[in-house]
């Protein structure tokens, strides 16, 4: 499959131009969909690991009283489940999107900077093994929950360091990947697509970048100021050296809100481009749905301390957070009428990638609805901390987040494998992993609005049954993933030929180019209309 | 339609296998202030339009599933605007919300009033437990969980209350406006009562404060909701809300059993009585981290049985006691440990201190016990 080579793209100077094969090939790859592929295996096997934290999690949770983990235990499962998660398995998986689809979705040869791509790609192995191997440190992992609030995360041990030490190093990777996709958008797109003519998904990963390299850093610098604090001597969050440990919370939640939004603006491009795509139908209202992505960006930076109702702001802060906060309902639902008007009229049929499309709107469209109910202050006094919120992320972050990841994933797979997937067996995934998503959070709404609190690991017996309900679909939900591995496996194996097109509805440069997707792609650029 | 079928399924299930002696709790606990029934009735208020909008805009969707499909040969119109429609659904959805956010400003307006209190009670979280300190009336004490360990890990059955008691409830009288001031000693803890609609965090280094007023009388129950550690779920709340009298009597009560203590500390203890009082001090307060046995958890909690500090001396030669020493230790705390001095009276200080030495293994030769009025004097 490999094409032969000759130089048309002096803006960067890769020199690998032929097909290297065995170990090196990935250790030493420059190639976009080579780092993809990395990118999204590893995304995989951290979710499958995380999600087995979480079965323990439930598994402890699964009746009254303390039967397999001790709490100290736990709350390690609980911080390290919540950290994998979110800078191991998402947000890896959407890099993993951007560096297969950005470059064939523009009409790009590669990625503006294929050996920062590399480095970006092999920085997350320490850090995840900082991650893993905390476990086995004296004192266990980190186990202050994955927001780290100091003073509880200066008490704890080694694992606090190699954990903020995994979180650094994730930054680095993601600023570097996200200069690297905003150069390339911004450089190397084919002549005639102007920026209001790139797909959806393109637009939204250029907004995300931009999140990105405005986020990180504070991070970065919440974790620095903690690790100082911790070692040597500081007092950024100690009160009696003069500090606030609010301070923290409003630094990291700066962050952490933006963060949010990483998570889901990817997804959101995912979702407007299968949607068009099974409707046989163009994206309904396209510009207002680059408006609304950019205005959610905006907004998502002022809204932090709606994590922070509890901590007691003055009146003025609380209001004004509050406010800013249901603001940001209004964008969100343009693109959740847009979606739906795009499928209005249609032509629609309901592939697998269409069925999780569907889901996501719906179920991410209840979590948003759920958002809102937080976002009322007085409301949310009662149900900060409590089972509600974990509800309420869980389906903004797995059915809004994680659903969309695997939908892309039956949805372009057959371009990077060259097969189809097994239909059958992904609509079997589909349905068990939507049906025993639902049984596991949906009561978790209840539980929390009747007062358990999260980050317990054992409760008082009128919440027996929703726990014992929510841990029977925890089991399934994770066991089905294991359906999605072997349907995963399978299709990389063989399958049906895949055409070049793919899908009857399926519009874009990426569609052009044959399936599998070659080694070099768009050496030549394409014109576009 | 799916799997809401299936979670009622086993929702039924569940209830018939007699499983169900408690209720399925469904909503926020009944509210026994002014202000919790605002956050009911708002939050109500909410439910109903989202489920309102989700109803109508799901509705359109799936009718568009059932209707616009190509294998019933609908054929794919191609507009991709409509820019009144844009508009319409993005004003009203901000109308909406305005609506929403008037009546929430007024009960923020109102939460943050606390103005006019009757009576003020400063509240302290420890790792894991609550301080209580009615400044006013000169009463304090520390209010622990009172389930068993032995509930916790099945080996006893689980009581109705199930980590949701302690030893010494906050009391309050009904009808009276009660100004909370919190503050934590170690790490961020959270003061949640659901039924007052009070959730406040408790922060090291600063005061927050919040109000209420009960409504009815009764025994309210609520959890700390802030990460803080290891036993962050056994540390409950309970303040019982009781008439004028009773409130009263009890603080009678907490004045005479001060003074009781106080005696105590003047009278000469045998080595059995401080290590049988001992056991139960240690056991509410020192077991959580250094274990039931002594045998602590190790690096972060060390281990009571053959430590340096439980067998070495205690007094120097100026009758003070030493710098590091079992004494110092408990009256100062030093990192993770916490001081005690102000949480326990001397007759438990005394009595844990002996305690540590004589038993979980322990057999201290250097000064083997240590009387309350030595505390007492040491302080
Ligand atoms: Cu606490």
């Amino acid at each position: 499959m490999s094409t032969t080579t000759t130089s048309h793209h002096d803006a960067h100077g890769h020199d690998d131009h032929g097909h290297p094969t065995g170990l090196m090939r990935w250790v030493k790859s420059t190639n976009h969909k080579d780092i993809g592929t990395m990118y999204l295996w590893f995304s995989f096997t951290m979710f499958l690991f995380a999600g087995a934290l979480a079965m323990l999690i439930r598994l402890e949770l699964f009746q009254p009283g303390l039967q397999f983990v001790r709490p100290e235990v736990f709350n390690q499962l609980t911080t390290l489940h919540g950290l994998i998660m979110i800078f191991g398995a998402i947000m890896p998986a959407f890099v993993g999107f951007a560096n297969w689809q950005v470059p064939l979705m523009i009409g790009a040869p590669d990625m503006a900077f294929p050996r920062l791509n590399n480095m970006s790609f092999w920085l997350l192995i320490p850090a995840a093994i900082l991650l893993l191997a905390s476990f086995f440190v004296p004192g266990g992992a980190a186990a202050g929950g994955w927001t780290m609030y100091p003073p509880l995360s200066v008490q704890g041990g080694m694992s606090i360091d190699m954990s903020i030490f995994a979180l650094h190093i994730l930054g680095v990777s993601s600023i570097v990947g996200s200069i690297n996709i905003i150069t390339t958008i911004f450089n190397m797109r084919a002549p005639g697509m102007t920026l209001m003519k790139m797909p959806m998904f393109v637009w939204t990963w250029l907004i995300t970048a931009y999140l990105l390299i405005a986020a990180m850093p504070v991070l970065a610098g919440a974790l620095t100021m903690l690790i100082t604090d911790r070692h040597f001597g500081t007092h950024f969050f100690n009160a009696a050296g003069g500090g606030d440990p609010v301070l923290f919370q409003h630094v990291f939640w700066f962050f952490g809100h933006p963060e949010v939004y990483i998570m889901i603006l990817p997804a959101f491009g995912i979702l407007s481009t299968i949607i068009p795509t099974f409707a046989r139908k163009p994206l309904f209202g396209y510009a207002s749905m680059v408006y609304a992505t950019a205005a959610i960006a905006v907004l998502s930076f002022v809204v932090w301390a709606h994590h922070m109702f509890t901590t007691g702001m003055p009146v003025a802060g609380q209001l004004f957070f509050m406010y800013s906060t249901m603001l940001i309902s209004v964008p969100t639902g343009v693109k959740v009428f847009n979606w739906l008007a795009t499928m209005w009229k249609g032509s629609m049929t309901f592939e697998t990638p269409m069925l999780f499309a569907v889901a996501v709107v719906f179920l991410f469209t209840i979590g948003g609805f759920s958002g809102l109910v937080c976002a009322i202050l007085p409301v949310d006094i009662q149900l900060q901390d409590t089972y509600y919120v974990v509800a309420h992320f869980h389906y903004v972050l797995f059915s809004g987040a994680a659903m969309s990841i695997m939908g892309g994933v039956y949805y372009w797979i057959p371009k990077w494998t060259g097969h189809m997937y097994d239909e059958t067996l992904g609509k079997w995934h589909f349905w068990l992993t939507t049906i025993a998503f639902n049984v596991t959070f949906f009561p978790m709404h209840f539980t929390g609005l009747a007062g358990m609190p999260r980050r317990i690991p054992d409760y008082s017996q009128q919440f027996a049954e929703f726990n014992m309900i929510s841990s029977l679909g925890a089991f399934a939900l994770g066991l089905s993933q294991l359906l999605f591995l072997y349907v995963v496996i399978k299709c990389i194996r063989g399958g049906a030929k895949a055409t070049n097109q793919v899908w009857e509805g399926a519009h874009g440069l990426e569609w052009t180019v044959p399936s599998p997707a070659p080694f070099h792609t768009f050496e030549t650029p394409p014109l576009v209309k | 339609m799916n799997k809401k079928a299936i979670f009622f399924i086993s929702m039924m299930l569940l209830m018939a296998t007699g499983n169900a002696q408690a209720a399925y709790e469904l909503n926020l606990h009944a509210p026994v202030t002014e202000i919790a029934r605002q956050i009911y009735d708002l939050h109500m208020l909410i439910v109903y339009v989202c489920l309102g909008i989700l109803v109508i805009v799901f509705g359109v969707m799936f009718y568009s599933i059932y209707a616009h499909r190509k294998s019933v040969g609908h054929q794919a119109a191609q507009f991709h605007e409509h820019h009144v429609l844009e508009i319409i659904w993005t004003i009203i959805p901000a109308v909406i919300l305005i609506a929403m956010a008037v009546p929430a400003t007024k009960t923020i307006l109102a939460m943050k009033d606390t103005t006019a209190a009757d009576m003020t009670v400063k509240v302290i979280g420890h790792q894991w437990k609550w301080e209580y300190d009615y400044v006013d009336q000169n009463v304090h004490f520390i209010s622990n969980l009172s389930t068993t360990q032995d509930q916790i890990d099945g080996k006893s059955e689980k009581g109705e209350n199930y980590l949701l008691e302690v030893d010494n409830p906050m009391v309050v009288p009904v009808g009276k406006k009660i100004r909370v001031l919190l503050t934590a000693e170690d790490v961020i803890h959270s003061w949640s009562v659901p039924s007052f609609g009070v959730k406040q965090d408790a922060i090291p280094g600063f005061i927050k404060e919040t109000w209420f007023r009960a409504d009815k009388e009764g025994t309210y129950r609520g959890q700390c909701s802030e990460l803080c550690g290891k036993a962050h779920g056994f540390m409950p709340i309970v303040v019982e809300a009781v008439s004028d009298e009773k409130y009263a009597a009890w603080i009678e009560a907490k004045n005479a059993e001060a003074a009781k203590g106080d005696a105590g500390a003047d009278k000469e203890w045998t080595k059995e009585d401080l290590v049988a009082n001992g056991k139960t001090v240690y056991e509410k307060n020192c077991a959580v981290c250094h274990q039931a046995n002594g045998a602590g958890l190790p690096p972060a909690f060390p281990a009571m049985t053959g430590s340096k500090i439980a067998l070495g001396a205690i007094w120097g030669a100026d009758g003070k006691y030493a710098k590091d020493s079992h004494v110092d230790r408990l009256l100062n705390g030093k990192g993770v440990m916490p001081a005690w001095k102000a949480q326990l009276n001397d007759v438990e200080i005394a009595s844990v201190i002996t305690y540590e030495r004589q038993a979980l293994g322990n057999a201290a030769t250097v000064d083997p016990i240590v009387q309350p009025a030595q505390i007492k004097a040491a302080r």
